[in-house]
């Protein structure tokens, strides 16, 4: 069947396919361009190639088990989808929870928005030809991914944040690693802000190119860095803040004209407003509770003494569950026993702690919400990431939604386009940032 | 005599050439793309074992890394490349869903890119760690070093 | 709650008396239920200024397999000037699955409404260019309904093994 495109393409004009697998590093999408010489006449998109069911596999797991689901969404910041699902359901079971989980969440979820950053102008810095840009900043991202490795044990899909709070608690070096990365992310900012700023043939290619304006940016359902960069002031961790957001000082950077070299400009300040936000929240996470031994002691009597109600020091069982003990347990996981599971400690000596393990994970027991409806956003790295889910008082969600934020933004694309050259597709489609993952769920 | 001794050291250089200047051809869909590139860039280098350029034409390829989910959609794509590459080419699977479907086992994915096109090397993990990515790079050049190379001009039964 | 804030969906009561069926506020978002064919009007109201809901963040479909009417439009609606969110919910029934389209009114909705269309089966009456999104041509059914196995797989080409 032809496409639309083809059916009403004017006879003279070149039809061209950028089709689904080409060297663009962001996903898989379809653009068929109507051609007049080098001008677009017309163009389409032809999205889906990456509908892997989303939504229909999560109607078939628990509310726990999905998880992973979300981490694999909008994989290059993971930590922040993981988050608006997680807040989505808390919402739902109305639980609150501890603060020091909430800065940790914080503080993660501002690392993956700086990554999320970073992966989407290296990868339209190199389309435009500046591949120096790209290693730059790939170099940089593996410093934050170094921090996010040594909390959560993942460098990509982590599935740490939790519902009732996170899996673990930091690492005790921490500090180290994240000085580290951030210095590094400074230095390669400052790089490349020198590189591509006053750079004449990246200002060519990006100025006033693909302009939106404010009301038809808004008509079209963008949000996020797309839309500040036409100039309306619109955060979600400013206009409905969560977590501690509205503790926190940080400034939200807005652009002129809505073209790309604005979106470009507006991600580049994120970061350092990013930047910002994670000093802060470093400077309140308060001091991690000295670690405890396990050492010196046979497997016998360390059961034998976590068995103790009140034992002489805590013990440690075993070192796979670093960060995540039962003294650490109050500071990142809230106390309600149905949401979250037991501490390990608990599990492996008491018998009520086998009984709550096992009613969690039990098929027909565990999470289960109160029968209704409810959405809740957060600012993801495009936009505003909302999820809506419908409980039928089970323990799967009878249906979710995801409100994908690039799926509103590469809806625009064909309007952008039109009227450019081929050559501005490029670094148009660069701009907007679609990852496949959140486009096509 | 030298015969054989002409052919094995004859096939002893191509596939040294062959296995260490490997033309990649990265068909990036998913997730794994991350990792892929964190693979390619500095701190984890692939340039280093030969696979540096990446050829974004499927002709200038001979190694195919199906990076990531393939779903129903995409598959007569991958097919579709698959076929045009020119011989000697080989395949690697990269990431579980490109392996055996993943954690998405449902009507829109393809249950591994094996139901497709004949694959050479599985690298699991979701996403595998470029540490992993190496080693399967290595095992494909081992393979290619115990391959027989083909050289000759022959017509090939379709 | 306070008036002020349920003042939306009064004027909402005030104008539609017949159409809108019921309101409530559900975990802190505004909520209105209203009759299917009053849905273009409503929309249109609810765009205009003083309410000034300028940007639809969301439109999807829920498959209440069993009840009748089966299936139930949700909307989510965003005022800048206000910061305010609603939920408008209208019933479709699988016997006549059509529902105007709100293209019309938000530019983001051709897809969306696509999306629902490919995914659930609803009709959007009016929709410029009304084709599956996701999947590909050739796919017979509605993947998310509830009747619709999750791994029935409709491969496209003929696979090795």
């Amino acid at each position: 069947m032809p496409t639309r495109i083809e059916r009403e393409a004017r006879p003279e004009s070149l039809l061209i396919n950028m089709g689904p697998s080409h060297p663009a590093m962001h996903g898989t999408i379809r653009i068929m361009l109507e051609l007049d010489g080098e001008k677009i006449l017309n163009s389409e998109v032809e999205v889906g190639y990456l509908h892997r069911g989303f939504e229909k596999m999560c109607e078939n797991r628990t509310y726990f088990n999905l998880l992973p689901y979300t981490d694999r969404l909008n994989y290059v910041s993971p930590l922040i989808n993981n988050l608006g699902y997680v807040m989505t359901v808390e919402k739902m079971l109305g639980i609150e929870v501890p603060r020091r989980a909430q800065l940790i969440r914080v503080l993660m979820s501002e690392l993956s928005r700086i990554s999320d950053h970073l992966t989407c102008l290296a990868a339209m810095a190199m389309e435009c030809g500046a591949f120096t840009v790209f290693l730059y900043k790939i170099k940089a991202r593996e410093f934050i991914w170094d921090v996010i490795e040594w909390t959560t044990g993942a460098r990509m899909t982590t599935s740490y944040i939790r519902i009732g709070g996170v899996r673990a608690d930091l690492h005790p070096d921490y500090r180290q690693t994240l000085e580290k990365a951030i210095a590094e992310t400074r230095q390669v900012l400052k790089d490349v802000h020198g590189l591509l700023d006053k750079n004449k043939i990246f200002l060519n290619r990006t100025r006033d190119i693909a302009v939106i304006k404010p009301e038809e940016a808004i008509n079209f359902g963008w949000t996020g860095p797309c839309l500040r960069s036409t100039g309306v002031y619109y955060d979600v961790r400013k206009a409905h803040p969560y977590l501690v957001y509205n503790e926190l000082d940080f400034e939200v950077p807005l652009g002129e004209r809505g073209d790309n070299y604005d979106r470009y400009m507006v991600r580049m300040l994120e970061m350092e407003q990013s930047l910002r936000i994670i000093e802060q929240v470093m400077a309140r996470i308060p001091a991690s509770p000295p670690e405890v031994m396990a050492d010196g002691l046979e497997p016998y009597e360390a059961i034998k003494q976590a068995r103790r109600q009140r034992p002489e020091k805590p013990i440690k069982l075993s070192p796979n569950l670093e960060g995540s003990e039962k003294y650490r347990y109050p500071e990142i996981l809230c106390s309600d026993r149905r949401y979250v599971p037991p501490p390990k400690e608990e599990v492996y000596t008491t018998i009520e702690g086998l009984i709550s393990h096992f009613k969690f994970f039990m098929r027909g027991h565990g999470i289960r919400p109160p029968k209704g409806e409810v959405y809740f956003s957060v600012e993801g790295g495009n936009g505003e990431l909302g999820f809506y889910i419908v409980s039928d008082g089970t323990d799967k969600p009878y249906r979710l939604h995801l409100r994908a934020p690039c799926f509103h933004i590469v809806s625009a694309l064909e309007f952008l386009i039109k009227g450019h050259m081929v050559a501005d597709v490029i670094p148009t489609f660069g701009s907007l940032n679609m990852i496949g993952g959140e486009l096509d769920r | 005599m030298e015969g054989r001794f002409f052919l094995t050291t004859l096939n002893e250089i191509l596939s040294w050439g062959r296995k260490y200047s490997l033309f990649q051809y990265p068909f990036v869909t998913a997730c794994c793309g991350m990792e892929y590139m964190a693979a390619a860039c500095a701190h984890f280098d692939i340039d280093r074992f030969g696979a540096g350029w990446t050829r974004f034409s499927p002709r200038q390829a001979d190694m195919l890394l199906v990076v990531g989910t393939v779903t129903q959609k995409l598959a007569p794509v991958l097919k579709t490349v698959y076929d045009q590459m020119t011989e000697p080419k080989w395949v690697i699977a990269f990431g579980t869903c490109a392996v055996s479907g993943g954690i998405y086992d449902n009507y829109a994915v393809v249950q591994g890119i094996d139901q497709i096109i004949p694959v050479d090397v599985y690298i699991p993990g979701c996403p595998p760690r470029p540490e992993t990515v190496l080693d399967g790079l290595i095992k494909l050049q081992e393979k290619i070093k115990n391959q027989e190379q083909e050289w000759r001009w022959r017509r090939r039964k379709f | 709650m306070a008036m002020e804030e349920t003042e939306i969906l009064a004027k909402l009561k005030n104008k539609f008396p017949q159409q809108v069926k019921e309101t409530f506020i559900s975990l802190g978002m505004e909520v209105a239920v209203i009759d299917k064919e009053a849905l273009f009007e409503v929309m249109s109201f609810l765009k205009e200024k003083p309410q000034d809901y300028a940007m639809l963040l969301d439109l999807t479909c829920v498959d209440y397999l069993g009840e009748e009417p089966r299936f139930e439009m949700v909307y989510h609606l965003f005022s800048l000037s206000s910061n305010r969110r609603l939920r408008i919910k209208a019933r479709v029934s699988e016997k006549e699955p059509r529902i105007a389209s709100l293209t019309p009114l938000w530019r983001n909705a051709n897809w969306l409404e696509r999306e629902v269309y490919d995914l659930f089966g609803i009709e959007f009456i009016g929709h410029p260019d009304l084709r599956r999104i996701f999947m590909y041509d050739g796919f017979e059914g509605y993947p998310l309904r509830k009747d619709y196995p999750l791994r029935l797989r409709q491969p496209r080409i003929k696979f090795r093994k």
